[in-house]
């Protein structure tokens, strides 16, 4: 069971890549992204259950915090990308005015 | 309860899959709910109890109800209207439902069921605090520091005007 967590993790870390990679959508390449980081949370949940130790669900909870600030962040961003081009294709913002 | 596990895996994979490939973000929302709670299931049976409660309350609770904020932001005027009107079909909130369904039947079969046998020694939320607050100390306090800053940028990016004639 803990070789067919990491398995699992494993395959849901790839399915989130594979979102960030072929969808355009902003939005849909953030819950790609989360994807991934709880794909890393199951990782550490199955280590820690590997030893029964507490740090696997420690690393999940600071992992946890890190999706939080980074979700709010990136939602931001991506309101003041549809102000800007009204649409959320990622395409749209291939150029830069520098 | 490997049973549990494995079916439970099963649905983590199909929704996340299917939430890849919908066109309608909150579709895709839905299918994302699903998998996070199939999850916390998978964390419940590995013996991490603490964990799967804030996968369920933070992960499927707070960070997708912000996402569900931000699309229905976007969506506005007359396609919206369309989109809902097609919302109110069964058959799109059919898929979601039967995968959830699964899960509750997995969740009253845990319940009902006392053996315990072939799953790792769980580990309970009084070792996880213990070992919180007193060798990862500096870790609580960096993501303390680390949402400070997500709350500080998320206000600064989204507070400020687009000028006319910026674009």
């Amino acid at each position: 069971m803990i070789r067919d967590g990491f398995i699992l993790a494993g395959i849901l870390f790839a399915l989130g890549t594979a979102g960030v990679l072929v969808r355009r959508n902003i939005i849909f390449m953030l819950m790609s992204i989360e994807v991934m980081l709880n794909a890393a949370g199951l990782a550490f949940i199955v280590a820690g259950a590997r030893w029964s130790q507490p740090d696997g669900q420690i690393l999940f909870l600071f992992i946890l915090s890190m999706a939080a600030a980074e979700v709010s962040v990136g939602l931001a961003l991506v309101l003041r990308f549809y102000h800007q081009y009204k649409l959320l294709d990622a395409d749209a913002a291939n150029k830069m005015r520098g | 309860m490997q049973v549990v596990f494995y079916i439970s895996g099963a649905i983590a994979i199909l929704a996340t899959i299917l939430m890849l490939t919908r066109l309608n973000a909150v579709h895709a929302l839905l299918y994302l709910v699903v998998s996070l709670l199939a999850i916390a299931v998978v964390f419940y049976v590995l013996g991490a109890a603490l964990a799967a409660a804030l996968e369920v309350i933070i992960y499927a609770g707070a960070i997708m109800v912000l996402f569900i904020f931000v699309v229905m932001l976007l969506n506005l005027g007359e396609t919206a209207a369309n989109e809902e009107r097609r919302l109110l079909n069964a058959s799109m909130w059919v898929g979601p439902s039967i995968l959830s369904a699964v899960l509750i039947a997995e969740f009253v079969y845990i319940l009902s069921e006392e053996s315990h046998a072939n799953i790792p020694a769980p580990v309970g939320p009084k070792q996880v605090a213990a070992a919180l607050y007193a060798p990862y100390l500096i870790g609580v306090e960096l993501a303390s520091m680390l949402l400070l800053a997500g709350i500080v940028g998320a206000y600064h990016l989204g507070f400020r005007k687009v000028r006319k004639g910026d674009s």
